[in-house]
């Protein structure tokens, strides 16, 4: 392989692999603050009747739960932060020519994503977890709603980064060097591109944590649950996955509309439409030979397609025969269509899994209402409970398949109109420094994922229940040295 | 001073503050084991660090992040250039994140034993790879006139690793680290902990100072300080002395060649310099602005969580 082959496979894997463990990380930052709200407002009520065993007063299961939550949250945490830091050096690392082309639009966002957001999380997230203890509650709640918006900041600050290169803006080319040169920062933070993106992107990432939720809820209210708290923590997770599977659909809905203008080639890709079309139907599914047009097999919705890309279902939707032709005008002789197959699967993969994850929360929802709870004799539960674990892995497929196909899609472009990806590599780097560092990657990464999938299977079955580790009490003798908590 | 030079002498702070605070996290991921003589004690080291490391690689980030929004041909330059070198810090630095993180949440002692192993290797491993970093970077990379280090192959990017000014500066990374960390231990910890990593801190101060006095004789007045302040048990004064030494250390090597940032050993022409790696104006008062509204803010607030964490941690069993 070449090195730009590599350099496009090594980043592909790691940015996808720091994207699994991300939306997890701003799904679970959230839960675990909700969580502990409602613990605070129950202790503050006075809760429970009696305090519990360790002395601790107000709902337990919501202290409980906060703790599940919150015990995911560090796990995954952990695997975002030291994978983030890879795609911090990326950049440089292999593609130090689009770094030079694009790094006074992008360099000064990511700097400010450090210092405005990282900080914060990290922080904050030591103060949480260690803090118990020592921090009034409110200021302990506080430090983990802290968390919460620092992963929303870092969200929305490094989507205005991808953003850029979907849809360039605000920007002007230094005559003299070819390069980007940062225009206004408000308008980079603005681009349409990131408006819907952000949205989009949030909502896939609570889908990711409530199924993560949902699974453990339900792996636990099988076991038993006599205070109730698993099916709280079961519907807690339903409810987000099914709130966030609505709104991610509505939000790619306006994501695609978006994308039709700034990149009509894109989203041509996804629907396979070679002739433009007025009244465009939408294709669920299509079977085809390889190299032919036409697919021999095909599901079609009339309309659906132009109702989609426009909000009108006899609009016309630009094929790709003819923004091949016009790019070819525009940009010089190329070829600016993206692997189509990738493009149209991808897309079609990111709808089907997320609408699978939404289903299943609706079904458990309703298996869960009053007192209810999913049993064996009933022939969709017993299948939903043997096949539990793959819940939390469809949100992540989706988002995965998204992400594949906004980036693939979006080639033969690195910074769409304006800079090829071909011309974004390394200069000096040569193939065996990239197999090599791949292997290095593949190997880490690979011990990391099952390290962490045991560590979450682990909260799955002994998190929550009681005695947990005891909340130490407040101190009152100043000089009694810290206890070791690691 | 302009924009360019107050943005190189922001970027050094920035690396400063990495080398200073991981540096002594980095110590005490080795030390931990090395002194702990079990699981109790080695939990007591690491919790001493457990609420503020991932703070302190953020200054990695932003020093990594302010590099590439300040000096854009720097970041590519340094990045591309000493590739593989890069590649292994951040594996390593992955492997002992997780560690740190994971070791309580496993469950049982062997566990712990594991992460414990991994964490002092790994913390051993990336203070010897950032000081041979540093020792490259004193003498410069082999930049042609694209800006990118000239050579073919895996020796590319790892044969700087292996020259001499880079193992002179992975001694003296791990050699710091370890100083640093035994004075934080001593400061932070008490019982035989403590006692030990008093111990430690003196017996490390005779190699480092070896191997600082050939080539920064001024260096030495450094280590002599620490070495009377720990021999006179002012622990506070000791780990301040240690850190302000690594400072200046980190200072001498980034500063060296200015107005040159990274010196080109082929020719001079290539050389990258404080002007010529600058980002546009537009794209430096951004980051000016952003810097001073933000970064007090995050001093203050990572001191704020020193201090919540002030207190020693116990190594002797306590009764709970
Ligand atoms: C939609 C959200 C999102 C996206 C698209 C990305 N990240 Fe990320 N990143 C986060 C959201 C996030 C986060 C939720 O804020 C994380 C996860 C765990 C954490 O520490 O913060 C994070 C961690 C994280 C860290 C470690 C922070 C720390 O040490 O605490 C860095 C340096 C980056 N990311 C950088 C990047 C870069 C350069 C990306 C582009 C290729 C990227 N991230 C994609
Ligand atoms: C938000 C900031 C991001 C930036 C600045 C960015 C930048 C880049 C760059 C430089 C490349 C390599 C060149 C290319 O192949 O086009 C790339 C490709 C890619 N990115 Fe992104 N990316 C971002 C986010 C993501 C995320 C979060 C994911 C997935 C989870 C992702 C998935 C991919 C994939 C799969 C490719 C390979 C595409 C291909 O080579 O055909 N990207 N991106
Ligand atoms: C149900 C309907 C959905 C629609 C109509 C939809 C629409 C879209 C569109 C048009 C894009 C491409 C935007 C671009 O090119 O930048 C996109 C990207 C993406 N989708 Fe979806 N999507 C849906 C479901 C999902 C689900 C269920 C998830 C995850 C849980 C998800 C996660 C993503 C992600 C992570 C991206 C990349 C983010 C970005 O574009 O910036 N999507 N989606």
């Amino acid at each position: 392989m070449t090195a730009l082959e590599l350099s496009r496979l090594q980043f592909a894997v790691v940015t996808v692999y720091h994207y699994l463990f991300v939306p997890l990380s701003i799904s679970l930052a959230t839960l675990t603050a909700l969580l502990q709200t409602l613990s605070y407002r129950s202790t503050k009520r006075g809760g429970a009747a009696a305090p519990a065993a360790d002395g601790s007063t107000g709902d337990v299961r919501w202290q409980r739960l906060t703790l599940v939550a919150g015990k995911l949250l560090m796990i995954t945490f952990a695997v975002g932060i030291v994978t983030g830091l890879v795609q911090e050096f990326q950049f440089g690392l292999s593609w130090s020519a689009f770094a030079r082309f694009y790094g006074d639009v992008f360099g000064p966002t990511l700097a400010i994503e450090g210092m405005l957001a990282f900080f914060l999380e990290a922080t904050f997230l030591g103060l949480w977890w260690f803090g118990a203890d020592r921090l009034r509650p409110a200021l302990h709640l506080a430090t983990i709603w802290i968390v919460a918006i620092g992963t929303l900041i870092s969200a929305y600050v490094i989507l205005a980064a991808n953003a850029f290169m979907q849809n360039p803006v605000a920007y002007t080319l230094d005559p003299e060097t070819g390069r980007a040169r940062l225009g206004s920062f408000a308008d980079l933070l603005t681009n349409q591109v990131v408006l819907a993106a952000f949205p989009h992107t949030i909502a896939g990432a609570f889908a990711g944590g409530g199924a993560l939720v949902l699974a453990i809820g339900v792996h636990r209210l099988r076991r038993g649950d006599p205070d109730g708290r698993w099916r709280l923590f079961t519907r807690v997770g339903a409810w987000t996955t099914f709130a966030a599977g609505a709104a991610v659909a509505l939000t790619g809905d306006l994501l695609g509309k978006v994308m039709t203008e700034v990149q009509p080639m894109k989203m041509a890709a996804a629907e396979a439409l070679y002739a433009t079309q007025a009244g465009a139907p939408f294709s669920l599914f299509a079977v085809g030979v390889p190299g032919e047009k036409e697919p021999f097999l095909s599901l079609d919705v009339p309309w659906l397609l132009s109702f989609l890309a426009t909000g009108d279902p006899t609009a016309t939707v630009q094929g790709i025969d003819d923004l091949q032709a016009q790019y070819t005008a525009q940009f010089g002789p190329g070829d600016y269509v993206p692997v189509v197959p990738m493009a149209y699967w991808s897309f079609r993969f990111m709808i089907g899994f997320g609408v699978l994850a939404t289903m299943v929360a609706a079904w458990v929802l309703w298996r869960t209402r009053r007192d209810r709870s999913p049993d064996t004799a009933h022939l969709v539960d017993r299948w939903l409970l043997r096949l539990l674990w793959t819940v939390p892995v469809l949100p992540a497929l989706a988002a995965t398949a998204g992400w594949l196909f906004t980036e693939t899609a979006r080639q033969p472009w690195l910074v769409f109109g304006l800079f090829r990806t071909a011309d974004g590599v390394s200069p000096g780097l040569t193939p065996i420094e990239l197999a090599a560092s791949l292997a290095g990657f593949a190997l880490v990464y690979g011990v990391l994922a099952v390290v962490w999938v045991r560590l979450v299977l682990r909260v799955a079955r002994t998190a929550g229940d009681d005695p947990e580790p005891v909340p130490v009490p407040e101190d009152t003798e100043p000089d009694r040295p810290l206890v070791p908590s690691y | 001073m302009d924009l360019p030079t107050l943005w190189f002498a922001l970027a050094v702070t920035c690396w400063v503050l990495f080398f200073v605070l991981e540096g002594f996290d980095f110590g005490v991921g080795v030390l931990a084991s090395a002194l702990g003589r079990d699981d109790h004690e080695r939990g007591a080291g690491v919790t001493t660090i457990g609420p503020v490391w991932d703070g302190n690689e953020v200054w990695l980030v932003a020093a990594v992040g302010v590099t590439f929004a300040a000096f854009p041909d720097w970041y590519a330059a340094l990045m591309s250039g000493l590739y593989l070198p890069f590649v292994l810090i951040l594996l390593v630095l992955a492997a002992r994140g997780v560690a740190l993180e994971f070791r309580g949440k496993g469950g049982t002692e062997r566990w712990r034993r594991w992460c414990d192993g991994v964490l002092a290797a790994s913390s051993l491993l990336v203070a010897g790879l950032w000081g041979a970093v540093l020792g490259v970077l004193a003498s410069g990379l082999a930049l042609g006139a694209d800006g990118e280090v000239a050579g073919a192959g895996l020796g590319r990017s790892l044969a700087p690793l292996v020259s001499g000014p880079a193992l002179l500066g992975a001694a003296l990374g791990v050699g710091a680290a370890l100083l640093q960390g035994a004075t934080f231990l001593g400061l932070r910890t008490t019982g035989p902990l403590r006692a030990r990593a008093r111990t430690t801190a003196l017996a490390v101060l005779a190699p480092v100072a070896a191997l600082v006095a050939p080539v920064a004789p001024l260096g030495l007045v450094a280590v002599a300080v620490v070495a009377l302040l720990v021999a006179l048990r002012r622990e506070v004064l000791s780990f301040a002395a240690a850190s302000v030494a690594v400072a200046l250390g980190v200072v001498g090597v980034l500063a060296a060649h200015l107005p040159v940032v990274l010196p080109s050993t082929l020719d001079p022409a290539f050389s990258l310099t404080v002007a010529s790696a600058a980002a546009s104006p537009g794209a430096l008062q951004l980051i000016t602005v952003a810097a001073v509204i933000v970064l007090p803010g995050v001093v203050a607030y990572q001191g704020y969580s020193y201090w919540v964490f002030r207190r020693r941690v116990a190594s002797e069993r306590v009764a709970t």
